[in-house]
């Protein structure tokens, strides 16, 4: 048994005679992107590629800016997908359609028993990548030999190499390296199952683990798990249930644990070292390492290296060693960024912002504001100098450049960073700032007098304020409010509901729009009299309060 | 679904119009975005580059969605891009599927 879908099982023969079939059509490309979402055309693929000698390439996000970069580091890059309509700009290879549907071609022509082909432990099996720092993403190799000795040992710590068969159900993209590790390999090299369908809703997680045989193990994330909980939908037995990606907190470990029954293990990785640590964190918050793998300080730095490790690598978290083979995870080095198993930097993120033409300065931050998310995921915020773009234009050249999980939330256009004397920017202030720009819309009183020069024979007996003259208040009181955007408007909208004469008092409300817009109205006496939208000009001619070189 | 919805209003576009804005609300508040209910277009796409909303806000979606009206989601029904298609369709389907 290889896999199931829709519950209905792939045996190993149609396996192999569908890593053949697939190896037949990537043609002479030596990489393959392979951006299969169903896990079982996925892992067809990776073995297929495999056993013809080609490397898989697993990017951490698929922007087009990065899949322009991949092109650059493989330019022979194929794309193997299962889609239709596949948006990556790459040479595309359509994964065979109906590969259950039909009986395997008979006999397999390299090995007619059947018989599982061998691959030299040596062998290049995949790059995997990060984000890195500087805009570019930086490659990792990844050997066969040391793929597998790492989820053999998974395997063991889990205890699944003596409990097969299993079927493993997970949540996470084959293509990310913990469901890389934890799915795909971890049934492929412990002769387990994998399911071939990507459950999203806890609805559907509970369905597909329930049109399995048992034993079911669970692939899943702290947001999954936060989620199924929250949902009140009920699992169906599950054997093992396994998180990673992001610290679990140990109270939705112990509920989770309790709620369904089982045991729930967490793993510690990056995308560099693949799994190095698992624990159980209703038993204590100790991680216990692979062996052979060693952690040693450097500095402030944490280097992992030994057993499956490629290359001696230095960990993003602030790691305190306890004893021997054993550590405590004390959270992330500053500037780095996690987002639902999605890893950046600041420093990667501000150099891509930085990058949009129009962009004079601009920084994310985290936001650390308390908010009633359902899945306990936190976004990151922004503040961008861009006097000639608005929000959504913004948004559309980041959208190209980082990852979705990492769009800001809220993206906030301003007229300056609060960058201190030595260019810094503490994040302190960004907050402060974004808190100030967001605030509940500023409210100030408003009065434009009788004897106002404008209103010099106006509308003799029955004087009416004329709208311009409101909005031209309204301006001058939006831009005195500071930190907010602009010294140019033009008018977005302007409504005049009620007739307004001089001398009587108003209140100004105005508030930010995302798109760096400033909304506004204006009351007499609780009710509105005017509103509309402010909305800055896009000017060439600005103050100077551009950004520093670098 | 078969459930017969015990506390199922008639759809009187009253109660659609009442129902969009508390739907528009609720995702507002969800996900902490920085607009006013009243701006969430009701025919632009929720997911991708309508609302810009990604996988995650949707799965916080569905679980204010099935907290507040009972209506579980699933991926797996051909209704799913549709239902997040926009906000006017994920009114009619929990219109169609509340439960309370």
């Amino acid at each position: 048994m290889v896999a199931y879908r829709a519950g209905r099982p792939i045996l190993v023969p149609r396996f192999l005679a569908d890593v053949e079939r697939v190896a037949a059509i990537l043609g002479a490309s030596s990489h393959v992107l392979n951006a299969c979402a169903d896990r079982y055309h996925f892992s067809v693929g990776f073995a297929a590629s495999l056993l013809s000698g080609k490397v898989s390439l697993l990017p951490s996000t698929y922007t087009p800016e990065a899949v322009r970069q991949l092109s650059a580091f493989a330019p022979d890059a194929v794309c193997l997908t299962d889609e239709d309509d596949c948006p990556l700009a790459l040479p595309l290879v359509r994964y065979p359609r109906a590969d259950t549907a039909t009986p395997p071609p008979s006999p397999p022509r390299s090995d007619a028993a059947g018989r599982v082909p061998r691959v030299d432990a040596a062998q290049l099996a995949a790059y995997v990548f990060t984000s890195g720092s500087t805009g570019t993403p930086v490659p990792y190799r990844k050997s066969w030999g040391r793929l597998v000795d790492c989820v053999r040992e998974e395997g063991d710590r889990f205890g699944l190499r003596q409990r097969a068969p299993c079927t493993i159900v997970a949540t996470v993209p084959p293509q990310h390296m913990y469901g890389f590790e934890s799915s795909v390999l971890l049934a492929l090299c412990n002769g387990h199952a994998l399911c071939a369908e990507r459950p999203f809703y806890p609805a559907d997680i509970a369905a597909v683990l329930a049109g399995v045989p048992r034993a079911r193990v669970l692939v899943s994330t702290p947001v999954h798990l936060r989620a199924i909980l929250s949902s009140g939908v009920v699992l169906p037995q599950t054997d093992l249930i396994v998180s990673s990606t992001a610290p679990l907190a140990q109270q939705l470990a112990a509920e989770t644990e309790q709620r369904n029954g089982t045991e729930l293990l967490e793993i510690y990785g990056s995308t560099e070292t693949g799994q190095i640590a698992v624990r159980r964190p209703t038993h204590g918050p100790e991680w216990r390492l692979w062996p052979g793998v060693r952690l040693t300080l450097e500095g402030d730095a944490t280097l992992a290296q030994g057993g499956h490790i490629e290359q001696p690598t230095r960990m993003c978290d602030v790691l305190e060693l306890t004893a021997q083979g054993r550590f405590l995870l004390h959270g992330r080095l500053t500037d780095l960024v996690n987002i639902a198993g999605k890893r950046s930097s600041l420093a990667y993120l501000n150099h891509h912002l930085n990058s949009i033409p129009g962009v004079e300065d601009g920084a994310f931050f985290h936001l650390e504001e308390s908010r009633s998310s359902q899945t306990g995921v936190a976004r990151l915020a922004a503040c961008v100098v861009a006097p000639s773009l608005d929000a959504q234009r913004l948004l559309e050249a980041l959208r190209e450049r980082i990852d979705a999980v990492f769009l800001p939330r809220p993206l906030l256009l301003v007229a300056r960073l609060p960058r201190n004397s030595t260019g810094k920017l503490p994040q302190e202030a960004l907050r402060a700032l974004a808190a100030r720009a967001r605030s509940a819309p500023a409210r100030t009183a408003l009065t434009i007098p009788a004897e106002h020069p404008a209103l010099a024979g106006h509308f003799p007996g029955i004087p009416v304020l004329p709208g311009v003259l409101l909005l031209d208040e309204v301006v001058r009181m939006v831009e005195s409010d500071g930190g907010l955007c602009g010294a140019r408007w033009r008018i977005g909208a302007a409504k005049f509901v009620k007739p307004v004469r001089p001398g009587e008092t108003l209140t100004l409300g105005h508030e930010p729009l995302p798109n760096g817009s400033i909304r506004f109205k204006i009351l007499r006496a609780g009710q509105p009299v005017a509103h509309g939208v402010l909305v800055p000009l896009a000017t060439q001619e600005r103050p100077d309060h551009g950004r520093q070189a670098g | 679904m078969s459930d017969k919805a015990p506390l199922r209003q008639p759809a009187s576009p009253a109660n659609v119009t009442a129902l969009t804005a508390e739907v528009a609300g609720l995702i507002v508040e969800a996900l902490n975005l920085d607009l006013a209910p009243a701006d969430i277009d009701p025919d632009t796409p929720l997911y991708g580059e309508g609302l810009g909303l990604d996988s995650i806000d949707i799965l916080e979606i569905a679980l204010v969605v099935s907290k507040q009206y009972g209506v579980q989601l699933r991926a797996d029904s051909e209704e799913n891009e549709r239902i997040f298609g926009s906000l006017r369709q994920l009114v009619e389907y929990i219109i169609a599927h509340r439960t309370k």
